[in-house]
């Protein structure tokens, strides 16, 4: 090999980054040797239930909220979905977080605002959730927000108190997946199908430690409702956040949103956004790829969100899961949920039925349900209910007539909040009912001691709420 | 918050995967504004019948009425963020979980209360688990600044921790505190990034 002359280095080309590379190194206030950062937060969304203990925190100690208008209150967990009163203790935690708002001197969104609503659907509506941006929330469904490329995850009532005092919190950096999802999807199969496809290719665990970027056609083809719906559930394969690539879907989105930034602002953002999405080069610790084909509607039988199955599918038998773990859990799940192995999804008998939550409370949500729902009649025995993501989603469908479609096929239209998501207000399950649910997590209890949840999308939600059995919303359409 | 240097106790075996932040403390726990008082709740359906008959859950049985520790099964406290699952754990006497792995926000929450989550080999969880189920003829020690284990038996295990999530336990520091040493570094990135992305900073 001939000896070539040593060329003055060039300067070296700058490290391909991804998407979360880039967010995070642009938010490092401080790095320590042994790489623990102080990582700058800019939005902070603040809900009744995690945060009596932070502001309690503050007081005790004598300090403030060091940056009020990044933040942004609501109550949204415990609210009731109807015009009832709440019981005292719901009463005295809605009333605990107005008196901390206003010694605080957070902006509120109060019981009478139309925008009050879920925090991960108020964030995005209101243009307060914007790409590159720092996100947190005592809430874990946070990731939600991650689908306009900002970095958003949920904390502890610990760190909630360190960002109200600091504005900051002490993180390592993740590391890096990439999940693609090629070609486009089939008909009746959504976004919700997509996610739960993949968290039953990940694992309940299979995200942890990770921040997740979502790529390929299908995630580019996909409404920022729909991206949001992904990003959501990426805490239940156990990631920290889900992110996807802003593109001029995200910006069209956000265009004119009550918070967005407007005029030379928006120039400026739109010019820096544009150089999120992750480099060409950039290297992943991890990567998984899956066909748009492939997915069908999906739907969980057990008590894990990774549970999931294509709706064609049978329940399936612990005598065939692949570890000891799994088979023990298998079989508690299928014990739980009052399931025999080898009887036909579309054969289970459902009870009740919930559309609505921050997975899947959104207008283009209850716009696919209505759909199905349409000049047709809720199964006899089964009580379904719709609970729309926010007060403005509400004012919409109304607007576009959606509420007297579910109020004429016999579904109830309730109030705004979390609802049967996690049962906390009046609206659960009783023990022993099951549920076809839009939510995002089918634990033991999660809707109602007792309850039994299968998740699933809007569509197929209300193909079940009509057939009486868990459905293939195909068969509707 | 309470140091954490080194501990010994009692361990309850928990092989169950997936043990899930709602079952260790169910919602209607949720409507607190306080951080104590949480054991009452602490893995409620687990404990108790819906009328209210004890189930004979492990923590109720006698040997391990006292644990202060809990040998888990794998993605210990996955789900929710609500920290009243390690408030709860606290408020009945855990000081320490050991599992394979932690759910992320769980194992984070974790450390700002005081309870120490270790992480092991599977091999090391199967040993544990056995001496765990000896019921309270097995103590079980941990010592922090060493980075170790001890078993009844007398074998000891090493365990790896970030240094400086082990400084905040051992000297139960207040990392808000902390953080605020660094408020002229942040000062310094807001100013910054006002310049930068002014509508960052106009007014929510
Ligand atoms: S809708 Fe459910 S998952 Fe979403 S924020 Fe509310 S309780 Fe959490």
């Amino acid at each position: 090999m001939a000896f070539r002359k040593k060329a003055a280095s060039p300067p070296e080309p700058p490290k391909p980054r991804t998407l979360f590379e880039k967010v995070w190194d642009a938010h490092v206030v401080d790095r320590q040797d042994d790489g623990t950062c102080v990582i700058y937060v800019d939005r902070h969304l603040v809900h009744e239930v995690t945060s009596p203990q932070a502001f309690e925190g503050l007081r005790m100690t004598g300090r403030k909220v060091r940056r009020p208008e990044a933040t942004i209150a609501v109550a949204d967990h415990n609210t009731p979905t109807t015009t009832g009163a709440m019981d005292d203790e719901s009463r005295i935690q809605v009333e605990t977080l107005e008196s901390n708002v206003a010694e605080f001197g957070v902006p509120y969104f109060d019981m009478n605002d139309a925008r009050r609503g879920i925090v991960h659907v108020i964030g995005p509506e209101q243009g307060l959730t914007l790409p590159g941006m720092t996100i947190v929330c005592g809430d874990s469904h946070t990731s939600t927000h991650g689908a306009f490329g900002a970095l958003a995850f949920g904390i502890g009532t610990s760190e909630v108190e360190h960002v109200l005092a600091t504005q900051t919190l002490i993180q390592k950096p993740a590391k890096n997946m990439r999940v693609a999802v090629e070609g486009s999807l089939p008909i009746g199969v959504t976004a919700k199908d997509v996610i739960l496809a993949i968290i039953g290719r990940l694992g309940t665990a299979g995200g942890t430690g990770y921040v997740v970027e979502y790529a390929g056609r299908a995630i580019r083809e996909m409404t920022m409702e729909g991206r949001m719906t992904v990003c959501n559930m990426s805490i239940e394969a156990g990631a920290r956040a889900g992110l996807i690539a802003p593109d001029e879907t995200t910006f069209k989105y956000l265009d004119g949103r009550p918070f967005s930034p407007k005029g030379g602002a928006w120039d400026l953002a739109l010019g820096q956004w544009r150089r999120l999405p992750s480099d060409r080069n950039a290297t992943f610790d991890s990567q998984l790829d899956l066909l748009a084909s492939d997915i069908p509607p999906m739907v969980t039988w057990g008590t894990s969100p990774q549970d999931a199955l294509p709706i064609t599918d049978v329940i399936p038998d612990p005598a065939n899961a692949p570890d000891e773990n799994r088979r023990e859990a298998w079989a508690r799940s299928l014990a739980y949920m009052g399931l025999t192995p080898g009887t036909r999804l579309v054969d289970v008998p459902i009870d009740r039925v919930f559309i609505g939550s921050c997975t899947n409370g959104r207008i283009e949500d209850l716009r696919a349900a209505a759909e199905i729902a349409r000049g047709r009649k809720v199964a006899a025995g089964v009580s379904a209910m719709v609970v729309p993501g926010s007060g403005l989603v509400k004012a919409e469908a109304e607007k576009e007539g959606l509420d007297k479609i579910f109020i004429e096929a016999g579904f109830e239209w309730r109030l705004q909040g979390c609802s049967m998501c996690l049962a906390m207000n009046a609206d659960r399950l009783e023990p022993g009912q099951r549920c076809a649910s839009t939510s995002n997590r089918n634990f033991e209890g999660r809707q109602g001691r007792g309850g039994r949840t299968h998740l699933v999308s809007p569509a197929m939600a209300v193909a079940a709420a009509i057939r009486g059995t868990l459905a293939d919303v195909r068969d509707f359409q | 918050m309470e140091k954490f240097t080194t501990l010994s106790g009692v361990a309850a075996p928990l092989p169950m995967v997936n043990v899930d932040t709602d079952m260790i403390i169910p919602k209607q726990f949720l409507k607190t504004i306080k951080r104590t008082g949480l054991k009452d709740g602490l893995f409620y359906e687990m404990r108790w019948t819906a009328d209210g008959q004890k189930k004979d859950f492990i923590l109720d049985q006698p040997a391990y009425q006292n644990a202060k520790i809990i040998v888990a099964g794998p993605n210990f406290g996955c789900g929710s963020s609500r920290e009243h699952a390690p408030w709860a754990l606290l408020d009945f006497g855990i000081r320490c979980i050991i599992s394979e792995d932690f759910a992320d926000i769980f194992y984070n929450n974790c450390f700002k209360n005081g309870i120490l989550p270790i992480k092991v080999s599977k091999e090391i969880i199967a040993r544990l688990m056995d001496d765990a189920s000896r019921g309270s003829n097995a103590i079980i020690e941990i010592d922090l600044e060493k980075q170790e284990i001890k078993g009844p038996d007398g074998g000891t295990v090493h365990f790896e921790i970030d240094a400086f999530r082990k400084k905040c336990l051992i000297e139960g520091l207040d990392d808000i505190g902390l953080t605020l040493e660094k408020k002229s570094s942040i000062d310094d990135f807001e100013s910054r990034q006002k310049d930068s992305q002014p509508w960052l900073h106009t007014a929510s």
